[in-house]
């Protein structure tokens, strides 16, 4: 076998003492696409930003075409053969196809002149080689994504890259644009490129794939032929899971449920958000926790935030509390009962400057009024009845947010829904970055409330509080309800197995590729 | 380091207002008079009220460049109502009742406009209100055509220069205004919801806060504000010309807000910062002319503070 174009050996990264890589290690051959693959959080980004030059690693060595590197940048990267594709296209807009590709080193005439001529010729030619046949002078925004991601690729390949890298290019994609875009990169492949690609659709990467590396929690911890492995063992291999385990008990704070199901609360059918869900239909009952699983980008939050209609779905029916429940905004379905944690407590939950009092009753607050002002002291017994039930840590209800743990944080939003007494409540990984004790507590928590009668929707990349936590589960892959568990089937293998392959088990069709000299 | 720059941000224009006094206290000569206070103070006014509007929008994250173009517009509008030239008055108080009036709802209403092209089009607060910068003087001049109303209505000018208890009329109007503003931002829920949409405007969203109303709302609150300091500014001059009434008031106010403690960022804002920074600003530069530096000297210590409030906001986001 040949030399390896890429080994980056024992790399680690931390972010603030936090480790997001722990001696990671990738080799990539000449003309070979390698999947890159795990959950969020797993080091994949650190990893190719690493190796592009947007961040610096801490320890590890780099070899590149058989000499030691380092990018000082992602430019200098660019520049040595080693170009990066984004899922955010980073081109510009309202430049012509072929400026784009061209973009900072234009071919010239003399005088500093542009040679338009030379330039629209070549970005043609270019093009032409992926079968993309388009007029290069017309600005970029009048094109689709997936041309826009072409276009990217061509300018990758024209800066003579001999291996390009793709940060999930296909999850803005409909099919048939997908379809080119696997067939431009076997096309690379063909011409020699080296391609790095990461993604969460399972079915692309058996496509188009030779190997496969997993990393779990900073480390990579699988590199195999693709073909040696199913689907089922690269999710069990992305999870953490020994697919010979059997279920643990008691690997969570979840115990069983002893409160009792009621009528049905919601039922969700047929949801469709753009290309990301496609078809999605999940119910639950009062008293009831459902989980929601699902890999990456499988649509899981997007169905979430639309039951919450804080994104609007392009198809399908909501029924909610005996009546219909396809709101127009959050203000609506908060008013019906409704509440909504994000997976992303600091980007969507907390309000970092204010605190734990403001935060606790964001929502609840316009109730808590006379006379147009702020009962203050309505809302200190308010706060102070959830410090203590739920045992929020914090040095008083004006401590500011943002100085708590994010298990109490955590707990802070939790009780924003409470005070409100809703009917449904959607957690969307609700123990994500929490401490162990944190976590307990916020288990054995959500399972009380469900006791009391409340509708919980939990969503979780941890197999075991769903296995444990959940009465039922719906299982969603690539936008599509594909399984739904109930409590005495919940097994983690059964719903990993749905993760991975769904009902049928599909392989993709082959793509035809003509190869080149 | 950080808990200290944190103290000076929230305290340091208080300590800087009361140091300028004492300093001007011991070595200016005539600084305690009513005479004295009433000047700096009615220079400070139409600063701090369209400030407070200021205050508002950079609470939510937002920015107002069209605040002078809206005092011109109220300023061009109002003599014409209070001085008959529009239809004749059937007496003269209710001509300037709707020679006040007026010219502040319309300013509120172009201030609606701003917040409606920010919340709808989800254009930047910079880039929207610049529209009106540019356009607001245009229709001021526009609807005098472009000439200078000068008028003697002592009855109508008592909103500035009248005086009650010595102190004139417009500090008063002013003094309400921030003491107004200040109970609304702090103590009401529609103020709380200010700053929500400023810290943290997704999580204000999914927490069922009406995002875009709250942003109408304040970008016309800083129309309206604009509008009644306009109305003061021709009432000071007894003449309105819509060239120069509010010129160059937007960055005036931004600096005061600035000054004061507000986070730039959103999230974070203190009317009476606001008062305190137009005061700094103004003694500042009182001090440095009554003890015979020139003001294009003075300019430079004025954006000397305005570098100064940036760092410290700074300090506390890193």
């Amino acid at each position: 076998m040949t030399d390896p174009l890429l080994s980056m050996k024992n790399i680690s990264k931390s972010f603030g003492g936090v480790p997001a890589l722990v001696h990671a290690s990738l080799e990539v051959y000449p003309a070979e696409v390698m999947a890159l693959v795990g959950q969020n959080g797993a080091g994949k980004s650190t990893m190719i930003k690493i190796l592009n030059g947007a961040y610096a690693r801490d320890a590890g060595t780099i070899t590149f075409g058989g000499v030691q590197w380092t990018a000082g940048s992602p430019q200098q990267a660019q520049r040595s053969g080693i170009s990066t594709i984004f899922q955010e296209i980073n081109l510009i807009g309202y430049r012509s196809v072929a400026e784009n590709i061209f973009l900072g080193r234009e071919p010239r005439r003399g005088f500093g002149l542009l040679d338009w001529k030379k330039m629209n010729a070549e970005a043609s030619a270019l093009l032409s080689r992926f079968d993309v046949r388009v007029d290069v002078r017309e600005p970029l925004d009048n094109f689709s994504t997936a041309i826009q991601q072409m276009v990217a690729i061509a300018r990758a390949v024209s800066f003579h890259a001999k291996l390009v890298i793709m940060d999930e290019p296909t999850s803005s994609l409909d099919e048939a644009e997908v379809t080119v875009l696997l067939r431009t990169i076997l096309q690379l492949k063909a011409d020699g490129v080296a391609v790095i690609f990461v993604s969460h659709k399972l079915d692309e990467l058996f496509q188009v794939c030779d190997r496969v590396t997993v990393m779990r929690d900073g480390r990579t911890v699988t590199t195999s032929n693709i073909t040696d492995m199913t689907k089922l063992q690269l999710v069990a291999s992305m999870l953490g899971r020994d697919l010979a385990e059997v279920k643990k008990k008691g690997a969570t704070a979840f115990k069983e449920s002893t409160g009792r199901v009621g009528d049905e609360l919601l039922s969700a059918t047929n949801i469709a958000i753009g290309h990301r869900v496609r078809d999605a239909s999940i119910n639950i009952r009062r008293g009831e926790i459902v989980g929601l699983a699902g890999l990456l980008g499988s649509g899981r939050t997007e169905t979430a935030r639309a039951i919450f209609a804080a994104d609007r779905k392009s198809k399908g029916n909501i029924r909610f509390n005996g009546s219909s429940g396809n709101f127009s905004s959050p203000i609506e379905a908060i008013a019906a009962g409704m509440g909504y944690c994000s997976e992303d407590r600091k980007a969507q939950g907390i309000v970092p400057g204010m605190s734990v009092a403001e935060n606790l009753t964001l929502a609840l607050m316009p109730s808590l009024t006379r006379s147009g002002m702020l009962d203050e002291t309505k809302q200190r017994q308010v706060v102070e009845r959830f410090i203590k039930d739920i045992g929020i840590k914090c040095s008083g209800p004006d401590q500011k947010i943002r100085e708590l743990s994010g298990g109490n944080q955590q707990k802070v939003l939790l009780a924003r829904w409470l005070c409100m007494n809703p009917k449904l409540l959607i957690l969307d990984e609700p123990t994500r970055g929490i401490d162990v004790g944190a976590k307990a507590e916020i288990q054995s928590l959500i399972r009380k409330l469900a006791n009391d009668g409340l509708g919980v929707l939990m969503i979780s990349s941890e197999l075991e509080e769903i296995v444990e936590g959940a009465s039922r589960v719906f299982v969603l892959r690539e936008g599509r309800t594909v399984a739904e568990f109930d409590h005495r089937d919940i097994s983690e293998s059964e719903v990993m197995h749905a993760m991975a392959q769904g009902a049928e088990a599909d392989v993709g069709p082959k793509l035809g590729v003509e190869t080149r000299g | 380091m950080v808990d200290r720059a944190l103290f000076f941000q929230r305290f340091g224009v208080a300590i800087a207002a009361v140091l300028l006094i004492l300093f001007n206290l011991a070595f200016t000569p005539n600084f305690a008079t009513s005479q004295t206070l009433a000047v700096n103070l009615s220079q400070i006014c139409t600063i701090v009220i369209v400030g407070v509007g200021m205050t508002l929008v950079i609470a939510t994250g937002g920015i107002d460049l069209s605040v002078g173009s809206l005092m011109a517009i109220a300023g061009a509008l109002s003599p014409m109502f209070f001085t008959g030239a529009l239809f004749p008055l059937p007496s003269l108080s209710i001509g300037i009742t709707i020679g006040i009036i007026i010219p502040v709802v319309v300013a509120g209403i172009f201030g609606l406009f701003n917040g409606w092209l920010i919340t709808s089009f989800k254009i930047q607060p910079i880039i929207a209100t610049l529209v009106l910068f540019i356009a607001g003087r245009g229709i001021a001049q526009v609807s005098t055509n472009g000439d200078l109303q000068v008028f003697k209505v002592p009855e109508f000018q008592a909103i500035a220069i009248g005086r009650v208890l010595g102190v004139p009329f417009q500090v008063w109007i002013m003094l309400a205004i921030v003491s107004i503003s200040a109970f609304v931002l702090h103590r009401t829920v529609f103020g709380k919801q200010v700053l929500a949409v400023g810290g943290n405007e997704e999580a204000a969203r999914l927490s069922g806060i009406p995002v875009r109303r709250i942003k109408l709302l304040v970008y016309m609150i800083c129309g309206m504000c604009s509008g009644v300091a306009g109305l003061m500014v021709i009432a000071m001059n007894s003449a309105a010309d819509a060239n120069l009434i509010g010129l160059g008031m937007e960055l005036d106010a931004i600096a005061a807000v600035v000054v004061g403690g507000t986070l730039l960022a959103g999230g974070r804002a203190t009317i009476v910062g606001t008062l305190l920074g137009a005061l700094v600003i103004q003694l500042v530069r009182y001090t440095l002319l009554a003890n015979g530096v020139p003001d294009p000297a003075a300019l430079v210590v004025k954006a000397g503070l305005i570098v100064l409030a940036v760092w410290l906001q700074r300090q506390e986001q890193t």
